[in-house]
C-alpha cells in the first residue's frame, strides 16, 4: 500500500509541501508556453496536415497542372516568374493563417462555450501575460508552418525557382509576420463568437489572402491605382513584400523601410487591440 | 500610504484570511450584483455562502478570485489586496469554477502536472504530486484518459484536485456539487470533509440547504447582494428557525388562517407557502393539539398537520419570505 492510498484509507489528503507561493509570472508564463508546446507536439499532425493543404494545393494547381496543360499563368513574366513570385506569398499565407488557426479558433472556442482556457487565466500572472503567452505560442506556430510551407513552395513548380535569400531581413521578417499573424488572431479571437466564423472566413480572412499581394508583387498593381492604395490596409501586403525582400529581391517590391515599419506598427496595435480584447472577455 | 496598505491590512486582520469590506459590485446594466459585503473568514474554515440563483454568491466568488472587478469597497486575501495585486493573490487560491473548465487538449494527469507548472512546482514535483493526487481522488486509472471521456462525477474530482495542487491557502468553490447525480455529491461532500481536515481553508457556495448544513462550519445567507445572516449552522437554525415548523394543511383562506395562527401564544411565525401555511414555533408543550385547537377554532378545517425540525431552509424563508429553489 502506498503512503497516499493510506491516506486516502485514513480519511486525509496529505501532499508534499510545495513551494507555489515562491512562484514568479515568469516561471508561471513560460509553463504556460510549455503546455502550448506539449499540444502543438501531441497534435503535429494535424498540425502539418492543416498548415500545407490550402498552400500544396495552391502551388500544384498554377504551377505545375496549369503549365502542363498549357493554361496561361503569371501575366507579362511568364511562368517561371509566377512560381517564384509565388514562393514569398505562399510562405506570409502559411504565416497569417497560423494566427487564424493557432490562436483566434481556439480563443473564439474557449471564450464562446469550453471555458477551458480558465485555469490559465487563473495561473499567478497578469491577465495580459497570458494573452502574450498567446501571441508567442502562436507566432512559434507561424514559424513552423512557414518552415514547413517555404520547401513545398520552392519545390513542387515545374519549372526552376531562382531564389536569392538574404538571411537577415529573412530572419526579421520571418519573426515578424509570425508576431504579425499570432496578434491578428488574438484580436480576431477575442472579438468574434462562435457563431460568427464562417463570416470571419468570409469577409476577413479570404479577402485579406486575395489582396494581400500574395500572387503578385504589390508594385504590379499600378494599372489599379484605387486598389493599390486601398491594399495598404491589409497587413499580409507587408508581410509578402517583405518576403519578397529577403527571398526574391531581384522583383519589384516595396521600400524595406516602409515594411518594416509596417510589420512592426500593425503587430504593435493589433497586439495591443487584442490584449485588451482579451483582458475584457476575461475581466468584468 | 500606498505601499504600506497590505502590511497593515495584515496586522488588522488578525487571523482572518478572507476580508471584505463594503465590496460592491454593480455590472454596467445597473444590477447592483453585490451590496456593500463585509466578510470575514478565518484561516481553516470552512464557510459556505447559501443563497438562490441570482443572489450574488458567483460574483462574490469572482471579485475574491480576481476575476470580477469591485465597483467599490475592497477584498483582501491573507492581506494581500486581490485588485491592487491580482497576480500575488492567484498565487495564495485554488479555484473551482461552476462550469468544466478541464483543458480538454490535455489528460487527466497532464491537467494536473501543467497545472503544477503554471504555480511554479518543477517537473519532479510536480509528477508526484499529480499522481498522489489521481490516486486520493480514485483517478489513477484514468490518468492517460483523455479528460473528455470523464463522467460528470469524475470531471468535477478531477477540478477539485487540480485546484489543490499547488496547496492553495485559500480553495474556492462555486457551486461544487451543482449538476452532480446524489452519489457524487455526497462523495465530493466526503472529498471537501478530507481536504478540510486537512487545514485547508475553504470557501464555497451553494443553493443546497444541506450542503451547506453538513459542510460549513460558518454559513452566510444571502439574498440580493446582501448578506441577510451569517452564523453557524446550528445557531442559525436556533436562532432564525425557531425552535420547530409545523405544516398545516386547511381548507379555506390560508392567507386568514395564518393571520388567526399569529395569534396562538408560542408561534412566532406564519406564512403561506407552497399552499401550506407554515408556523415557526419556539419550543411549548402541547403546541400540536393546540395549534390544531386554535384553527379549528378559527373556523379552519385542518386536513393536514406535520412538524418538521427547522433547517436552513426554513431559516432562508424567515428571512425571505421565499424558498430558496424556485
Amino acid at each position: 500500500m502506498t503512503v497516499a492510498e493510506r491516506d486516502a484509507r485514513a480519511g486525509r489528503i496529505s501532499l508534499p509541501k510545495v513551494s507555489a507561493h515562491r512562484t514568479t509570472s515568469w516561471i508561471a508564463f513560460g509553463s504556460l508556453l510549455l503546455r502550448d508546446l506539449t499540444v502543438l507536439r501531441k497534435n503535429a499532425i494535424e498540425f502539418v496536415v492543416r498548415t500545407i493543404m490550402q498552400p500544396l494545393l495552391f502551388v500544384f494547381v498554377f504551377t505545375y497542372v496549369f503549365p502542363k496543360i498549357g493554361q496561361a499563368v503569371g501575366g507579362r513574366g511568364g511562368e517561371q516568374n509566377f512560381s517564384t513570385l509565388l514562393v514569398p506569398g505562399v510562405v506570409a499565407i502559411a504565416c497569417i493563417f497560423q494566427g487564424i488557426q493557432a490562436v483566434a479558433l481556439p480563443l473564439v472556442q474557449d471564450f464562446g462555450y469550453s471555458r477551458e482556457i480558465e485555469d490559465r487565466v487563473m495561473a499567478p500572472l497578469p491577465v495580459s501575460g497570458v494573452a502574450v503567452e498567446k501571441v508567442i505560442a502562436g507566432a512559434i506556430q507561424g514559424l513552423a508552418a512557414a518552415a514547413i510551407v517555404f520547401p513545398l513552395a520552392a519545390v513542387v513548380p515545374t519549372t526552376p525557382v531562382p531564389l536569392n535569400v538574404r538571411p537577415v531581413e529573412l530572419a526579421a521578417v520571418l519573426v515578424l509576420s509570425a508576431l504579425l499573424g499570432a496578434s491578428l488572431g488574438l484580436a480576431i479571437g477575442t472579438r468574434v463568437n462562435p457563431r460568427q466564423v464562417p463570416l470571419l472566413f468570409g469577409v476577413v480572412v479570404i479577402p485579406i489572402t486575395f489582396l494581400g499581394a500574395t500572387y503578385y508583387p504589390w508594385a504590379e498593381l499600378s494599372p489599379i491605382a484605387w486598389l493599390k492604395w486601398l491594399v495598404l490596409v491589409n497587413p499580409l501586403v507587408y508581410m509578402s513584400e517583405g518576403f519578397r525582400i529577403a527571398l526574391t529581391p531581384q522583383y519589384p517590391h516595396m521600400p524595406t523601410w516602409a515594411v518594416f515599419v509596417a510589420l512592426v506598427g500593425f503587430t504593435a496595435a493589433l497586439g495591443v487591440w487584442g490584449i485588451r480584447g482579451f483582458r475584457s472577455r476575461v475581466l468584468s | 500610504m500606498g505601499r504600506m496598505e497590505p502590511i497593515r491590512a495584515e496586522t488588522r486582520t488578525d487571523d482572518a484570511v478572507i476580508v471584505t469590506e463594503a465590496l460592491t459590485k454593480v455590472y454596467p446594466t445597473g444590477v447592483r450584483a453585490v451590496d456593500a459585503l463585509d466578510l470575514r473568514v478565518r484561516e481553516g474554515e470552512i464557510f459556505g455562502l447559501l443563497g438562490p440563483n441570482g443572489a450574488g454568491k458567483t460574483t462574490t466568488v469572482g471579485m475574491l478570485t480576481t476575476r470580477v472587478i469591485p465597483t467599490s469597497g475592497r477584498a483582501l486575501l491573507a492581506g494581500v489586496d486581490v485588485v491592487a495585486h491580482p497576480s500575488r493573490a492567484k498565487r495564495l487560491i485554488g479555484v473551482v469554477s461552476q462550469t468544466n473548465t478541464l483543458d480538454r487538449s490535455l489528460t487527466v494527469r497532464e491537467n494536473l502536472y501543467f497545472h503544477g507548472r503554471y504555480f511554479g512546482l518543477g517537473v519532479r514535483q510536480s509528477r508526484v504530486v499529480a499522481d498522489r493526487l489521481l490516486e486520493v481522488f480514485r483517478l489513477a486509472d484514468r490518468a492517460n484518459a483523455d479528460v473528455g471521456t470523464l463522467s460528470g462525477g469524475m470531471a468535477q474530482r478531477l477540478m477539485v484536485a487540480r485546484s489543490i495542487v499547488h496547496r492553495p491557502r485559500i480553495l474556492f468553490l462555486d457551486e461544487p456539487t451543482s449538476g452532480l447525480d446524489p452519489q457524487s455529491r455526497i462523495a465530493m461532500w466526503e472529498i471537501l470533509q478530507e481536504i478540510h481536515a486537512d487545514g485547508q481553508t475553504v470557501f464555497l457556495t451553494t443553493h443546497y440547504m444541506e450542503e451547506a448544513d453538513r459542510l460549513c462550519e460558518r454559513v452566510a445567507i444571502m439574498d440580493h447582494g446582501r448578506i441577510l445572516a451569517l452564523d453557524t449552522p446550528d445557531s442559525l437554525k436556533r436562532t432564525g428557525g425557531g425552535d420547530i415548523v409545523l405544516r398545516m394543511v386547511a381548507d379555506g383562506d390560508r392567507d386568514r388562517l395564518a393571520q388567526a395562527m399569529r395569534d396562538l401564544p408560542g408561534i412566532t411565525d406564519a406564512r403561506v407557502l407552497d399552499g401550506a401555511v407554515h408556523l415557526t414555533a419556539s419550543g411549548g408543550e402541547g403546541l400540536l393539539p393546540r395549534a390544531l385547537a386554535h384553527a379549528e377554532a378559527a373556523g379552519f378545517a385542518v386536513r393536514d398537520l406535520s412538524v418538521d425540525v427547522p433547517t436552513l431552509e426554513t431559516v432562508f424563508i424567515n428571512l425571505t419570505g421565499k424558498e430558496l429553489r424556485e
